[in-house]
């Protein structure tokens, strides 16, 4: 029988999920004997080779780009498991959600300290080839169907194995207390 | 003599001076009834409902009735755990918490709650409202984006002359926790360290200090908020 295909990525996040995932150290041994990986920055596949069995999604929705990286993600896996505060109700990258976009991009680009000096032609990048800011940071599930999700910033090296062998092996998910943190 | 009543809780026979609150004559039974806007010591509010437990068939919050004699009090049922957890969830998305970024994660009462229920996303949008942090007093900071109204701080926190310092402000949606602006700068650290523990959630810190405590050794990390509680049962 094939082994089940994981497929992961990072949206609006910092890579600390993807971090943790790591951090199941020699476990990641056991972890390549039972799955295969297709797109991932673990491997660096860009692009879906084949239609995959779970999807880890790290990250909010931040822009037009995650959006789209998100729908592709639910066209191409079957379950779809939101990793991360980011991914679960925007986390960290959200905390602009209550300050207007126009302040956010003028604080970055025009008059925040590190900036103020630099830019002197005082431009607000707006190319074309850039992804359309969203007006607020978005969960992924008010985006698409996410099917788990699994807490904490970033989850518990411990919580992410845990999902994955039973999403593999089918068997119920233990839930130990110490494990379910949302920091 | 103080009447004892007796009663039952899930069934579990219970007995306790007749006019407790219930969810201090549950605790002294070695039973936890969840809340968060109830304090020892202070007058009751029933202002969260987390407390819900089914009297008699009826929903009624625990913290504002006295127990009786005969009494059947269901507490942790499938219906009332339900409902609790949307309580909770209604909480996080009504606010903005962003635990990850906050002094009070790993001993705020809401998020050790939310692990108690095992929580693992609200089933409600996030509604992301616009609210503002109160950084006027020299010793302490309100953030009225993770309030939850439980209006502890009001009844809690006094000065030395016995007046209030926390008061409810604006109307319906739009209710916030003022600080009184004169008694908010005269706070001594003791009484802004107090109003700090009193609150269930992170919106008010003391300030110039925080996450003084590692992650893995603060006070929800390791047990269940409510453990201590029911460890009584255990022992006895």
């Amino acid at each position: 029988m094939s082994k089940p295909i994981v497929a992961t990525t990072s949206l609006a996040g910092c890579f600390g999920c993807h971090m943790s995932l790591l951090d199941i150290d020699e476990r990641i041994l056991d972890l390549i004997q039972l799955v295969e990986f297709d797109k991932s920055p673990i491997d660096d596949i860009k692009k879906f080779s084949r239609r995959c069995d779970i999807g880890l999604i790290e990250g909010g929705c931040c822009n037009s780009e995650n959006v789209h990286v998100l729908k592709d993600f639910r066209e191409n896996c079957k379950i779809l498991v939101s990793v991360g505060e980011c991914a679960i109700m925007g986390g960290l990258p959200a905390m602009r959600n209550g300050i207007p976009l126009r302040e956010c991009l003028e604080e970055a680009y025009l008059n925040g300290v590190t900036v103020r000096q630099s830019n002197e032609a005082r431009i607000i990048p707006n190319d074309a080839e850039l992804p359309i800011l969203l007006d607020k940071v978005y969960p992924c599930h008010e985006v698409v169907k996410i099917d788990y999700h699994l807490p904490g910033c970033p989850p518990r090296a411990d919580l992410i194995w845990e999902a994955l062998i039973a999403l593999v092996t089918g068997d119920a998910m233990k839930m130990p207390y110490d494990v379910i943190k949302y920091d | 003599m103080n009447q004892i009543v007796r009663f039952t809780i899930d069934g579990i026979e219970c007995m306790a001076e007749k006019n407790t609150y219930m969810i201090e004559a549950a605790r002294e039974n070695g039973i936890y009834i969840p809340t968060l806007c109830n304090y020892p010591g202070i007058k009751p509010k029933g202002s969260c409902r987390v407390c819900s437990v089914k009297i008699n068939g009826r929903m009624m919050t625990a913290c504002t009735t006295p127990v009786t004699d005969g009494m059947v009090i269901e507490n942790h049922t499938p219906e009332i755990d339900a409902l609790r957890k949307a309580i909770l969830e209604l909480f996080f998305v009504e606010g903005n918490h962003f635990c990850p970024s906050c002094e009070k994660g790993g001993i705020c009462e809401l998020q050790a709650l939310a692990y108690r229920y095992k929580i693992m996303v609200p089933r409600y949008p996030f509604a992301f409202p616009q609210r503002d942090v109160d950084a006027t007093s020299p010793l302490l900071i309100k953030d009225q984006n993770r309030c939850i109204l439980c209006k502890r701080c009001i009844r809690a926190i006094t000065d030395e002359k016995g007046r209030t310092i926390f008061a409810y402000k604006k109307r319906g949606s739009r209710v916030e926790i003022g600080i009184d602006p004169k008694l908010g700068k005269e706070l001594t650290p003791e009484t802004a360290q107090k109003a700090m523990d009193v609150c269930p959630v992170g919106a008010l810190l003391v300030r110039e200090k925080g996450f003084d405590i590692p992650i893995g050794e603060r006070k929800y990390d390791k047990m269940p908020i409510g453990s201590d509680v029911e460890k009584i049962i255990s022992h006895t």
